[in-house]
Formats: C-alpha cells, structure tokens, sequence
C-alpha cells in the first residue's frame, strides 16, 4: 500500500540533535502511535509536518509527491492537520469563533453568526459535547473542554493526515472514548492519524502501529499486536519499570485539612470532606464536575461564597483569601492549566523554579545568593530527570512533560505541608510518571497530606489511599482502597447528572 | 523500582551576571557610532565642555526614566509622569518662595507629592483593575491643573533659594549627575539581584501565575507606583535647581521620551523583559542624538523625524535578537 506521509532521514538539531535520521510511513486508514519519553522530539517531529517548524534536512513526500510546507496553512492546504500539544485557543473569543477562526461563514465580510452556531453545535455534537454553548467564551471552559474544543476545531476540516499531540491529557474516560469513536471514523475515510501519547493503555485501544522514539532515533515500528505495552516501555525509556507498589510503608497521621460545607460558583456546592497527614487523597470526577474549582477555592484562587476549612486539626476555621494566605499556611496548588497560571514563559529555567521560594535563598533585605540558588535549582532538575541545556535555558524550549517537571519542582522546593496537585503527571511520560508517583509517595511517608486530582482513573487507584468522586458539583461518594472499583468510582461520577434533584 | 542514573544537567552556558555586556552590546555600538559620526561632522561636538553638558541636561531624564523601566516591567505604564513633575515643582516652587520655607522642608513636601501621585495611580490601578494607560491619563491632566493652580500659571522664579544642589559638585561631576547614575545602579541592582526584582519580572511576565505561586502581588506594584513619583519628584528638585524656577508648563512630552529611552534600551511593553542600564544607553543615546543634531544645526522637525526613526529602528532591531527559532 502507497503510504499517505512517507518521511525519510528527517533531522533537526537545536541546542543538541533532536531528530536523527527518522524515516517513517504513515499509511492510509491507520492510526500510527508515536511515544517517547519527554524531550524525545515527538512535538519537533509533528511540527515539521504541519509546516511549523523547517527539518534540517531530510524529505517528506505526501501519496507520492514532494512535500514541504513553508508554513501551517500551506500544511493544511494539503490536507495535513495537527492539534498541538499546547493548547492556543484565543481565550476571548467564544467557542464557536474559535472552532471556525480561519473559515467563518461571512456574506460580504459580516459574520453570519446563526450559520456559525449552528455549524459548531453540530461539531461539538458529534465530539461528544453536545450540551456545551457554542457562544460560551473559552475562558470561561476548564481545560479539558478546551482541548475538546482544540480538537474539534481540527476536526471538521477534511484531511488526510491527522496529528494529534497528547490529546487527551487532559481529558477523563467519556471525552477519551467519543475523541475514540471520531478517530475510528475517520480512520475508515482513510485518513492516516499520527496519535502522539504517554497514556499507553489507550495507545492499545487505539493504534494499529506503534512507533517508538528514542535519543532521536525510531527504535521500533511495529503493529500494535506484535507488541505488548512492557516491550513498548522497555523500548522507550530503554529500562524495566517493574510494579512499583506507591502505597506501601505509610501510615494515616492526625488531620490536616477538613473542608466543610464549602460553596464557590455552580462547580462547588457544599462540598466537605478531611485529609490526613501521611495520606494521598485522590480526587476523582468528570470534565466539568468542580475537582479544579474545588482545590483553587481551598487555596483562595477563586472566592469563597460560604463554608470553612480547618488547617491541622484546629478548631478555628483559617482565613484564606489569597493564594499568599495559602502558601503561608502551608498549602500549595499545582494548577492544571502550565500554560495560563503557572509557567512564566519568557522566563529561564532557574526563575520558573524559585519564584516562590526566592527569601530562602536571599538575605534578610533580600539579597539573592546566585549560587545557592542554582545550586538548588540543579539538585531540582537532576532529581526530576529534568532535560535541560542549563538552568538558564528558557522555559519555553523545554518540551511539554518537562516543562511540567519544573512546575511540580516549584511546589516540592516550597515544601508544603498540604500539597493541591491538580493533575501532576498531565504531559509526563511513563518513567517520569513513575518518578513523580514515588515522590508523591515518599512525600506522604515523610507525613505531608496530598490532595491529588486527576482525570486518569487508573493513576489515582494506583496512588490513592482514598479516592473522593465529584459529580456536578457535589461530592457523591468516598472510597477506600479495598472498597473501590472502577464501575463503582464510574457510576458515582456521573449520579450527579442522573439524580432528579439536580437539573444538569 | 529501579532508579535510571541521572543525567547531569549541563553548565554551558554563562552565569547571568556576565550577560548584560552581551545583552547591549548593541545598543551600546548604536550610542558609539552616533558619537563617531556627529564628531566627524562638527569640531564642538567631541569636546569636554559639550560632555559635560549632555552629563547636566540628563539626570532628570534618566530618574524619570528607571522608574519608568520599572512600570513597563510590570506591564503597566504611566502617561502622568510629565505633569508630575510640574506639580512637584510647583510644591517646591510655592513652599521656597511664598512659604519661604527652608530647602530641605521644601525638597520633601516635593517628594511627598510624587509619592503621593504615584500611589494614587497604584491604588486606582489595583483597586478596580483599571488599565494604566486610562488612571494615568487622568493623572497627567490633574496633575497639571494642579500645577497651574498652584502657580497661578506664572513660572516662579527662585533664585539662590534653590542653585546650591545643582552646583554643588564632586570631582568634576554635578551633584544630579552622581544622584542619577546612582539611582541607576541601584536599580539595576534591585532588579536583577533581589527577591522584589525578581518579583517584578515574574509579575510583568505573568501575572496570574504569579498570583498563583503565592506572591503577594500588590505591595509589589504599589511600591513600584510609589517609588516611581518619588523618583519623578527627584527630578523635579533636580530640574528646579538647574533652571532656579518651578514652571507649570515643566516635563510636557516627558513620559514619551522616558517610554522611547526604556524601548530603545531593549524594555518590553509587554511587561517581563528590560534592564535598567539598558535604559541608561537609550537615555544617553536621544542625548547625544539631540545635542549632535543641535550641533550640525538640524531644524526642529528634522530632529524629532530622525528621533523617531530610531526608536523605531531600536525596537525592530530588538525584535530580531530575541526572536524565537
Ligand atoms: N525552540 C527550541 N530551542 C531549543 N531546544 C528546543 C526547542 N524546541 C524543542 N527543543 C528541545 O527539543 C527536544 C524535543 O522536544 P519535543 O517538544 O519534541 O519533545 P516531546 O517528545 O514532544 O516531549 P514531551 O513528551 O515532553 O512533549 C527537547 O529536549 C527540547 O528541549
Ligand atoms: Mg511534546
């Protein structure tokens, strides 16, 4: 069969070599899984595709003819598509704009506004979002949304090559398999996708060819039956992981943080519930149920309309009205969005990774001790795996799973009592997941109380003591280790929507 | 689990501190070349008589402009700095010559009412989220009618009351002179070697995420409103003294050459990116550009069209240097 893509000895070096001699088929009607630890150059490699970024050298031919794009429009022009890994929505615009940007109907130049909405209801209908507004602005969406939104306005394009970037980081079971169904359709058009991912148990569902990428180079292409997820690691990060056990050797301390009957805009409705010292509380829910609301209004990210949180055992409720109130009480927020609200981008490395912890490595007026400070930011990035030119590279050439090591990096220096971690591991590949995982677990042996949210299911059974389930708002259940499964944390996740009390 | 051995983080390349000859080594050849070709062209130019003069008519400029560096850092900016001068001058202009009151009492009252206008454009700003380019625009006009108000609209002449600070002089340099140049190390200082610098890079950078790391973000922006009246008010005194007279009409087009000085010395509008010392160069290069088309007898237009050439040169100029692969 004559490949769709065919790419062959493409290279492309920055700092280092990033892509080395990769030759790769990319054929009708597959889905061609590509994987690779973090910094492996999956992104550089769909970049050139797509006509962002030029290779070296190398050539690429597309069913049979020479392809370069000099740019994403001429990329698209051929038929080639790709949703990035980051997301780009123009948060002012509403989702329909953004959906339709560079193809909004128009007669003479006026919008025809009741053509867009209803063109982006129906896309949205068919990605499984059908109760979504397509007139709602987008920064009004949680991330997830607006990667569902990403995705869709790729979609409706017609095409013959997809690429998608980490898709479904941050995205929970439903939006995985209605992403799943569109990809199976387009799949049966016959056009070749390129599914770039660290969550290998979807790649299994999904690929019919897997791809590994390592140092620069592909190690493997095979068919996806040929090759079980262990070699697939194996492959990758060029070790075995084994089964790590992340919930051994720690015992439940006293209380550390109790949250009652709290109240914050429609995703947060009387919500209550403890956390324990040396306990990984995990927090479970679908796109939308209120788990990003819940830990930002905990930390004083969003106002409080009623209710109280306990720090520590105390009988008085503290006051937080600030995420500075927060952090000097001990309370740290990872957020989800590493874009929006936690990388300074235009910012090196070292000053991503000290900007809250800055007084401790300055004198009393505030004086900056360079070389401890660095000093720390190495021991940081050396311990995360972190792949970095220097501690003065800029944030922005780091690849997407490292970027996130140094924001999690950030929280870990602070050294919190009451760590919010609102998807810790989103972007992070299997290794570096692991990685994360044991320090999580050696966080909450040493004592610390861990609140992580998630919307991989299986991350948080591997890691939770506990696992709370938000539905709508509202917390519908509470679950113990031996007292979960995942039909029972599925079916409570969605009771919000069903009970007959709650409009949805 | 086992544990891959760590790959060590590289130490390519230089410590920051030793960038920021690197970083302006561009603007600094810009301020050369001009001082090459307007020696070339006229015989007063190269002269130490000519350098001396640039050194007493920049002072005040270049406080304006380091607080003005500071503004933009955070993302803001601040249109009122003009008339800020003028009123501040007007303050010590009425307290010397009607209140007759001695220099020292007057030169604080001067520096009260900086302060005081910077922290109204910090509390406005930050209290109701206004942008800064609207609060400050309302500033400049009152401020200026405040300075009309207080001097009746007459510039008011203060003679002996006032000359001492300009001409006191150390090893040949005047008193303003050493005051600014110190002003501008210690901001630069501040900047790239504290905890407050840093976070006003991070805060200019990103605020949200600033916000979200914990910072407390508003005495942050507060102080620097503050401290950039104050230093508004410091050139006033300074003016003041070299013109012996408060005019109400004082600093008009000031907070433009003071946004031109930051942007050609590399500061982003965007917020996040500049340098005090880079702001220095962009102060001395509109001097030089100035008193050299001044010496080869450019007309006025001729001045201000060449002036805005390179401002505009400057910035795309930057733009290429830190451009993104
Ligand atoms: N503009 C750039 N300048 C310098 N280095 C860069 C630039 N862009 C990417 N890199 C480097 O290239 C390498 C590959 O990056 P890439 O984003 O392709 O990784 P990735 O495989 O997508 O990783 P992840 O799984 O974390 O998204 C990284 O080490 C990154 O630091
Ligand atoms: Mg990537």
């Amino acid at each position: 069969m004559r490949p769709t893509l065919a790419m062959r000895g493409l290279c492309k070096s920055y700092a280092t070599p990033v892509l080395d001699g990769i030759d790769l088929d990319l054929l009708p009607g597959e889905v061609h899984a590509l994987v690779g630890e973090n910094g492996a150059g999956k992104s550089t490699l769909s970049r050139i595709l797509a006509g962002l970024t030029p290779p070296d050298s190398g050539t690429l031919e597309l069913e049979g003819e020479p392809y370069s794009p000099s740019n994403k429009r001429a990329a698209e022009q051929a038929g080639i598509h790709l949703v990035m890994q980051e997301l780009n929505l123009i948060r002012t615009l509403s989702v329909a704009e953004n959906i339709f940007l560079d193809h909004l109907p128009h007669r003479a130049g006026w919008i025809r506004y009741p053509q867009l909405h209803r063109d982006a209801a129906e896309v949205l209908a068919r990605i499984g979002l059908p109760h979504l507004d397509p007139q709602t602005p987008v920064e009004q969406l949680g991330v997830g949304q607006q990667q569902m939104v990403e995705i869709a306005s790729r979609l409706w394009r017609p095409c013959r090559v997809l690429i998608l970037d980490e898709p479904t980081a941050a995205l929970t079971d439903p939006e995985v398999a209605s992403l799943f169904h569109q990809i199976r359709q387009l799949q049966s058009q016959g056009v070749a996708i390129l599914y770039i991912s660290h969550r290998l148990e979807e790649i299994r569902q999904i690929a019919n060819r897997i791809s590994v990428l390592r140092d620069g180079h592909l190690v493997a292409t095979r068919l996806a039956t040929e090759l079980p997820i262990d070699d697939v690691v194996r492959l990758m990060v060029g070790r075995e992981l084994g089964t790590a056990n992340f919930t051994a050797g720690r015992t439940r301390g006293p209380i550390a943080l109790a949250v009652r009957n709290l109240h914050a805009g429609d995703r947060v409705q009387n919500i209550s519930f403890d956390a324990f010292r040396g306990e990984i509380l995990g927090v479970s829910g679908l796109m939308g149920s209120g788990r990003t609301e819940t830990v930002r209004a905990i930390f004083g990210a969003d106002p409080i309309e009623s209710g109280q949180i306990f720090l520590h055992g105390n009988t008085q409720p503290a006051t937080i009205r600030s995420p500075r109130d927060a952090v000097r009480l001990g309370i740290a927020l990872l957020t989800e969005d590493r874009k929006g609200q936690g990388l300074f981008l235009s910012l090196a490395v070292r000053e991503n990774l000290t900007v809250n912890t800055l007084p401790s490595f300055a004198s009393a007026v505030g004086w900056i001790s360079r070389i401890r400070e660095t000093a720390s930011v190495r021991g940081w990035l050396q311990k995360l795996q972190v792949r970095c030119d220097s501690p003065e590279q800029g944030i922005a050439q780091l690849s997407g799973g490292n970027q996130q090591k140094v924001v999690v990096a950030r929280w870990l220096l602070r050294d919190c009592d009451i760590l919010l971690f609102d998807e810790p591991t989103r972007g992070v590949d299997v290794g570096a997941r692991f990685e994360i995982y044991q320090l999580l677990a050696d966080l909450a042996a040493q004592g610390k109380c861990i609140v992580v949210v998630s919307s991989d299911l299986t991350e948080l059974m591997m890691i939770s003591d506990r696992i709370a389930v938000l539905s709508n708002g509202r917390l519908t259940a509470e679950f113990t280790r031996h007292a979960w499964t995942q039909d029972k944390i599925m079916a409570a996740a969605l009771s919000g929507y069903l009970s007959p009390t709650t409009t949805p | 689990m086992n544990r891959p051995a760590p790959h060590p983080v590289p130490s390519r390349s230089l410590p920051p501190a030793s960038r920021w000859p690197r970083e302006h080594l561009g603007t600094l050849l810009a301020l050369a070349a001009l001082v090459l070709v307007f020696s070339l062209a006229t015989r007063h130019f190269f002269s130490p008589a000519n350098f001396r003069t640039i050194a007493n008519q920049i002072p005040s400029a270049l406080l304006v402009a380091t607080g003005m560096t500071y503004i933009l850092l955070l993302g803001q900016i601040d249109l009122s700095v003009g008339s800020v001068l003028a009123l501040s001058g007007a303050v010590v202009g009425v307290a010397l010559s009607q209140g007759h009151w001695p220099l020292p009492a007057a030169a604080l009252a001067g520096l009260a009412a900086g302060a005081l206008c910077g922290a109204f454009n910090g509390l406005v700003t930050l209290r109701w989220r206004l942008p800064t380019f609207i609060v400050t625009l309302g500033t400049l006009e009152m401020a200026r009618g405040g300075a009309h108000a207080l001097t009746h609209s007459q510039t008011l002449y203060l003679g002996s009351a006032i000359e001492s600070l300009a001409d006191a002089n150390v090893l040949g340099f005047s008193l303003p002179f050493l005051i600014a140049i110190t002003v501008v190390l210690a901001a630069q200082l501040l900047l790239t070697r504290t905890v407050f610098g840093r976070h006003v890079i991070a805060i200019g950078t990103n605020p949200e995420a600033a916000r979200l790391a914990g910072i407390n973000t508003r005495p942050v922006q507060l102080a620097v409103f503050v401290s950039t009246g104050c230093l508004v008010a410091l050139a006033a005194l300074i003016d003041c003294s070299r013109f012996q007279a408060a005019n109400p009409n004082a600093g008009i087009g000031l907070e433009l050459q003071a946004i031109a000085a930051a942007v050609i010395g590399g500061t982003s509008l965007m917020g996040g990116r500049g340098s005090v010392v880079g702001t220095f160069i962009g102060v001395l290069i509109i001097a030089v550009l100035n008193s050299g088309l001044a010496a080869v007898g450019a007309k006025e237009e001729l001045k201000r069209l060449i002036t805005g050439a390179v401002i505009i040169a400057a910035v795309i100029a930057d733009l290429y240097r830190h451009r993104r692969p």
